[in-house]
């Protein structure tokens, strides 16, 4: 035996300290798919924002004009003000509760159908064409048609709503649905289970998780549509907000809304985020 | 008495370079509680036989028919077990192995008392309430093999359950599922193209041919059971494989010449 090789029962040594093997700068951070030490991560994330906060305050800096880009500063005393001596929780409000019916309708028709075209072919093959059409055309294109149609009213708003969610959300569904493994199924069948019970106790639950991603991402859509319509003729909401202020050229206004919309969206995708992971605890992660 | 028989089944479907012929006249019948391998090389359509045995496909011509009913439609006599597992991933191991009981409303206690046995006998224990995700691949067929067993089925199929298994673990399903087999008796058919998984596992090794698929030579495994594996160096052992390895290369190369045939 060669005095090179360690043996187990040698005597334990003191602990040495395991000298971590690196490489180098290059490697370690331009690997593609590569990852990084977690502290990086952090200080880039965190960097990012640094950057921002210090573009901005040396571009308002540099020109000087409110009425251009207000410093951040200005725009917070803004954001505070707005929601204490301007009714923004009232729009705030009525932005939430549009974006929420708006959304749950599409929602409510959008999965079952996009269930239905992903597991029956007779379902697809009737449904797909059209909404395959539709999906193309820009929601906020139906506006002036919706203002025709149903007023300046709410109809008008969730109708946008619907449409600028409902086309995408079917397909994508459709997709997940389509995607569940036929083995699944026919491993109930193989087990004894009916059409209906495959259905039910496989099918559905099979699409779940991803249904609920599909609803996650459509729902950021939906605030796109959501002030697009709110720009055009509302009484209140965030958009309003925003239309209101450029009438009073309050910049500083404006980009404070802009921000909330943002965090809005934020802590919806957290609650998403937060459902997922309490309803579907067997999910395997695929990215960390 | 459970026996599964194949009469005459032939399986031709249209495409748009015409018809594709995969199976033909396969004729064949598995006696009560024999173990039966098919072996073949790859695109034979031995998957498709399993298939229409289970019921999931319906054959041109011909029938299966299981203890002398036809086998139309899938059913729980008929288990099957297939290599991608198919675990349902919401369900713990318990109740993946019990999904079939759930089925049938066995009662609770019945179906514990049974998927506890399995989760033993598979040695599965400590992961009854584990999902799907935290097992290893042989983990997860183990459970994919009791959830079949659990149903208490006349026949199981077996479509290339070990394939996506490394070398090792497959060896020790191999021995675990030959157990099995001698303690329960169930009439099997096993598709694989692993040449000493057929014979270790095997009464009987049905080689087929290259497309369309036919049986071309039927071949007794005459080693002694209970079969452990240091049976896979015997002598005995060693002459079957040269013989399946022989015929199964005779129809591997037809198969490539025919597809340069065609090219």
């Amino acid at each position: 035996m060669s005095e090179r090789v360690p043996t187990t029962q040698a005597a334990p040594a003191a602990p040495a300290r395991v000298q971590r093997r690196r490489r180098g700068l290059l490697r370690t951070y331009l690997t593609p798919k590569q990852a990084i030490p977690r502290s990086a991560r952090l200080v880039l994330g965190i960097g990012s924002f640094v950057v921002i906060i210090t573009l901005w305050s040396v571009g308002s800096a540099l020109i000087n004009n409110p009425l251009f880009l207000p410093s951040i500063p200005r725009v917070g005393t803004a954001w505070i003000d707005m929601w204490q001596h301007q009714h923004f929780l009232g729009d705030v409000a009525w932005s939430t509760f549009r974006i929420v019916a708006g959304f749950l309708i599409a929602a409510a028709m959008a999965v079952p159908l996009g269930l239905l075209m992903g597991s029956f072919e007779v379902v697809r093959s009737f449904f797909q064409p059209p909404i395959n059409a539709i999906r193309y055309m820009p929601a906020s294109a139906f506006i002036v048609l919706l203002i025709v149609l149903l007023g300046l009213g709410e109809e008008e708003k969730l109708t946008l709503i619907w449409i600028g969610v409902f086309f995408q959300l079917v397909l994508m569904v459709m997709d997940i649905a389509h995607r569940v493994p036929d083995e699944m199924l026919n491993v109930a069948y193989t087990l004894g289970a009916s059409r209906w019970k495959v259905f039910y106790k496989v099918f559905l639950p099979a699409t779940f998780p991803e249904v609920v991603d599909a609803l996650r991402i459509t729902m950021g859509w939906a605030w796109t549509y959501l002030i697009v319509a709110e720009l055009l003729g509302a009484e209140r909401g965030i958009g309003t907000f925003i239309i209101i202020s450029e009438r009073f050229l309050r910049m500083d206004r404006i980009i404070a809304a802009i921000i909330t919309i943002g965090i809005l969206g934020l802590i919806t995708d957290t609650i998403f985020g937060l459902i997922h992971r309490w309803a579907f605890p067997y999910v395997e992660k695929v990215h960390a | 008495m459970s026996e599964i028989r194949f009469v005459d089944v032939a399986m031709r479907y249209p495409t748009r370079r015409g018809e594709v012929r995969a199976l033909q006249q396969i004729s064949l019948a598995v006696p009560d509680g024999q173990f039966a391998c098919i072996v073949g090389p790859s695109g034979c359509g031995k998957s498709t036989l399993l298939s229409i045995a289970a019921g999931l496909v319906l054959p041109t011509e011909g029938e299966v028919l299981v203890d002398g009913k036809p086998a139309y439609s899938p059913g729980p006599d008929r288990g099957m077990v297939f290599q991608s597992y198919s675990l349902y991933p919401w369900l713990s191991v318990r109740r993946n192995i019990e999904f079939g009981l759930e089925i049938k409303r066995t009662p609770k206690s019945e179906r514990t008392r049974q998927s506890s046995e399995l989760i033993h006998l598979m040695k599965l224990d400590g992961f009854a309430e584990a999902f799907p995700k935290a097992l290893s691949g042989g983990m997860k067929q183990r459970v994919a093999i009791a959830r079949a067993l659990a149903n208490d089925p006349e026949v199981l199929l077996m479509d290339e359950p070990f394939g996506a298994l490394d070398a090792l673990t497959r060896q020790i399903m191999q021995e675990l599922l030959t157990d099995l087999w001698q303690r329960y008796r169930k009439t099997v058919l096993f598709v694989t193209h692993d040449i000493d998984e057929a014979i270790f596992l095997g009464d009987v090794i049905y080689i087929m041919t290259n497309r369309p698929g036919r049986i071309r030579t039927t071949l007794n495994v005459d080693l002694p059971r209970p079969r452990s594996f240091d049976m896979v160096t015997s002598p005995r052992f060693a002459e079957l494989r040269n013989q399946v390895v022989g015929i199964i290369h005779e129809e591997s190369m037809k198969a490539v010449e025919s597809e340069l045939a065609r090219a």
